[in-house]
């Protein structure tokens, strides 16, 4: 069945989104990339560390992948409008992830920041995924500004504890027309399974992946239940019956 | 002369191109972004421009993230 | 994307075929669904959903109770005047319809408004014919400053406005709009609506948008069933009202379903509609739109009413006069016929022994 993710303007077979953060080494990436099939992958960027050469991670990902560069380590929106157009300079492509937080305990998106980055970015043409706090009336304005696509956290980043806003992102699935991709939080498969059959458009894991054991089988074992959510979402429920045959029925007075 | 990298000042010698100062550091120029001022310098143009006093260089590079 | 452009991905969308061919299969999934989606809604409007309506009931009523409580809103309507230049066929304020014309005083408004408001009620929903030179919107602004010293919430019921004069309105004290797009179908809108400025389809689908921009607090909107088709009709009164939901988070959208009455003129309806199909629109209108306020008026009888009471109706109207003047000694003949004739109190004595709570206050125009 034809089933394709569209996100600005290009058509995605895989609904899976990596992130390259917290592995071990970059000789895992390929691999990682590989088996998932993962057809948009995220990275960020950092001044450079002069006393410990480092290679650049843009060397592992494969060249057919989209990049989709984060505004990590920006606190407010001019900071991650700066970071974007750097990205791009410097031959990223057009889609960016904005990420802006200035909150350092709880690393939580500050969404009105967001917001304003969205809207400045979207005008200069880039492809906006907004990562956000799951808020209804700040993925409203997203949508507004511009995003190609709103990324609601499913649980603070790095904390592996699966779709703990599930009940907002639930909302956002039903009331946001862009496509809605779970950011953050998701640690096991089973949670991005759950996250596709809840009618998430993609799913974007990273540390549940860069920190298994084994992270090549990991990845391929996400990316096998996302399809299998999706194909669950596409399908539709089994007709359970929510209702208990009632005593007294409403509509008895059509039949007198 | 003086000139702020990554924030920090250093001192450096004179007419010096940003590409020279990168391989003085020992960077490999292909793996690095480079941020003259504020804007964003292509990779063509980094034989062409010479540091100058008090310039604000940042020398990015594409690391992993999520 | 605006609602006529919603409206005109729909002209080629196969109607008949797409309800020929829904199974029961496709009501089962519909009725698992916790959000439905266009074609879900428009599942539970075909033939094929009939054996599901108790079912569908069932299901109405636990989101009614769970959105809005056991509590039934009521009002009453106020009409100012019944001078009109339109020709709608179906209506009797039609220009050509030889009836006693006649426009409320400012004193004869605030005698009314005392007798209204005597009964109890707090929310009043004032109505005109179209007629920009006899109710201009001036008028209604004066009647506004009047009957806000007697009602809590004022709604109108009037012609299309332009968003400023909406605005206007807002500021005088206006907090919800009533506008019946009538019939959907703009082919039909074009036959029925024969003279006047209300043939402007497209200004008066607009015009609930234009409200909601001007900040009124409560949009209703509806077609008058028996126009056309009532399956198509309800399927894009349920659209319209979904697509304000959506781009007005901050405006409560509800939906009235008027059925066509018996009025003076002759008027036949093209598509009958039934007490069966009324209830298969309303449970489809609340199963697709869990949050929307839902409007029975005094257009239909008593028992009938009581028992949709149950089935996600939330709005009532009490005491209803559709006449000018109507509370008043002298009254003109009615817009149409009302079947409820009972009284406020009897109302909330139906309402209470029913378990449900009358509401008369529901807001607060500050």
């Amino acid at each position: 069945m034809e089933d394709k993710l569209i996100i600005g303007g290009q058509e995605l077979e895989s609904r899976l989104f990596i992130g390259t953060g917290k592995f071990s080494s970059h000789e895992i990436i390929p691999k990682v990339i590989a088996v998932s099939g993962s057809q948009v992958i995220t990275m960020a960027l950092r001044r450079v560390n002069f006393s410990n050469e480092q290679d650049n991670v843009l060397n592992y990902i494969d060249k057919k992948c989209i990049l989709l560069p984060n505004t990590s380590g920006a606190r407010n929106a001019g900071e991650a409008v700066r970071i974007a157009r750097i990205a791009r300079e410097a031959g990223c492509g057009n889609w960016v992830k904005i990420e802006v937080i200035s909150d350092n305990k709880y690393l939580l998106p500050d969404n009105y920041e967001t917001i304003r980055a969205t809207e400045i970015l979207a005008k200069e043409g880039f492809v906006v995924l907004p990562y956000m706090s799951p808020d209804l009336m700040a993925a409203k304005r997203l949508e507004e500004a511009g995003a190609a696509a709103v990324m609601p956290l499913g649980a603070p980043i790095g904390t592996n504890r699966g779709l703990m806003t599930r009940e907002l992102i639930r909302i956002l699935i039903a009331e946001i027309k862009v496509p809605i991709i779970v950011d953050a939080g998701i640690g096991r498969p089973s949670q991005a399974a759950e996250a596709m059959e809840m009618g998430a458009a993609a799913v974007l894991v990273n540390t549940a992946i860069a920190t298994a054991q084994d992270p090549v089988q990991t990845a391929r074992a996400f990316s096998l239940a996302v399809q299998a959510g999706r194909m669950a979402f596409l399908s539709g429920p089994g007709a359970v019956q929510e209702y208990a045959v009632a005593s007294s029925p409403l509509t008895g007075f059509l039949h007198k | 002369m003086q000139i702020r990298v990554n924030g920090s000042l250093e001192t450096i010698p004179f007419s010096l191109s940003i590409k020279e100062y990168l391989l003085n550091k020992g960077l490999k120029p292909e793996s690095v972004v480079i941020e003259l001022n504020g804007q964003v310098v292509k990779r063509e143009q980094w034989e062409r421009i010479v540091l100058k006093e008090n310039d604000e260089l940042e020398v990015l590079r594409f690391v992993g993230g999520g | 994307m605006s609602f006529a452009d919603k409206l005109l991905k729909y002209q080629e969308f196969p109607f008949a075929s797409y309800l020929a061919g829904v199974t029961g299969a496709d009501i089962e999934r519909t009725l698992a669904k916790e959000a439905l989606v266009e074609r879900d809604f428009l599942n539970l409007l075909s033939e094929q959903a009939v054996p599901y309506l108790e079912r569908m009931a069932q299901k109405a009523h636990q989101l009614t109770v769970q959105n809005f409580g056991r509590v039934i809103l009521l009002y009453t309507p106020l009409y100012l005047a019944n001078y009109c230049v339109n020709q709608c066929a179906y209506c009797g304020f039609n220009v050509t319809n030889r009836i006693t014309r006649k426009k409320l005083t400012l004193e004869e408004v605030e005698k009314e408004a005392r007798a209204i408001a005597q009964t109890g009620l707090r929310h009043i929903l004032i109505l005109t014919g179209e007629s920009r030179h006899h109710t201009p919107v001036s008028y209604i602004e004066d009647c506004v400053r009047v009957l806000k010293n007697y009602f809590d919430s004022i709604s109108i019921e009037i012609y299309p406005l332009t968003e400023e004069e909406y605005g206007q309105l807002v500021a005088a004290g206006v907090d919800g709009l009533t506008l019946y797009q009538e019939v959907y179908d703009p082919v039909t809108y074009d036959e029925i609506h024969l003279a006047g400025p209300k043939k402007d389809y497209r200004f008066r689908l607009a015009a609930p948008e234009r409200a909601c921009r001007a900040r009124m607090r409560a949009v209703n909107i509806g077609a008058l069933l028996g126009l056309q088709d009532w399956r198509k009709e309800a399927f894009f009164t349920g659209l319209h009202a979904a697509y304000l939901q959506d781009k007005y988070l901050d405006t409560e959208i509800s939906v009235s379903l008027p059925r066509l009455r018996p009025h003076v003129g002759n008027f036949a309806p093209r598509s009958v509609v039934s007490d069966r199909d009324l209830v298969q629109i309303l449970l489809a209108l609340r199963l697709f739109l869990p949050r929307a306020g839902i409007t029975i008026s005094t257009r239909e009888r008593a028992e009938f009413r009581d028992n949709l009471l149950p089935l996600g109706v939330t709005k009532m109207s009490a005491g209803s006069c559709t006449s000018v003047g109507g509370h008043l000694e002298e009254a003109t003949e009615g817009q149409f016929d009302i079947a409820d004739q009972r009284s406020v109190r009897e109302m909330h004595a139906m309402l209470v022994s029913r378990g449900y709570q009358p509401l008369y206050k529901d807001w607060h125009h500050l």
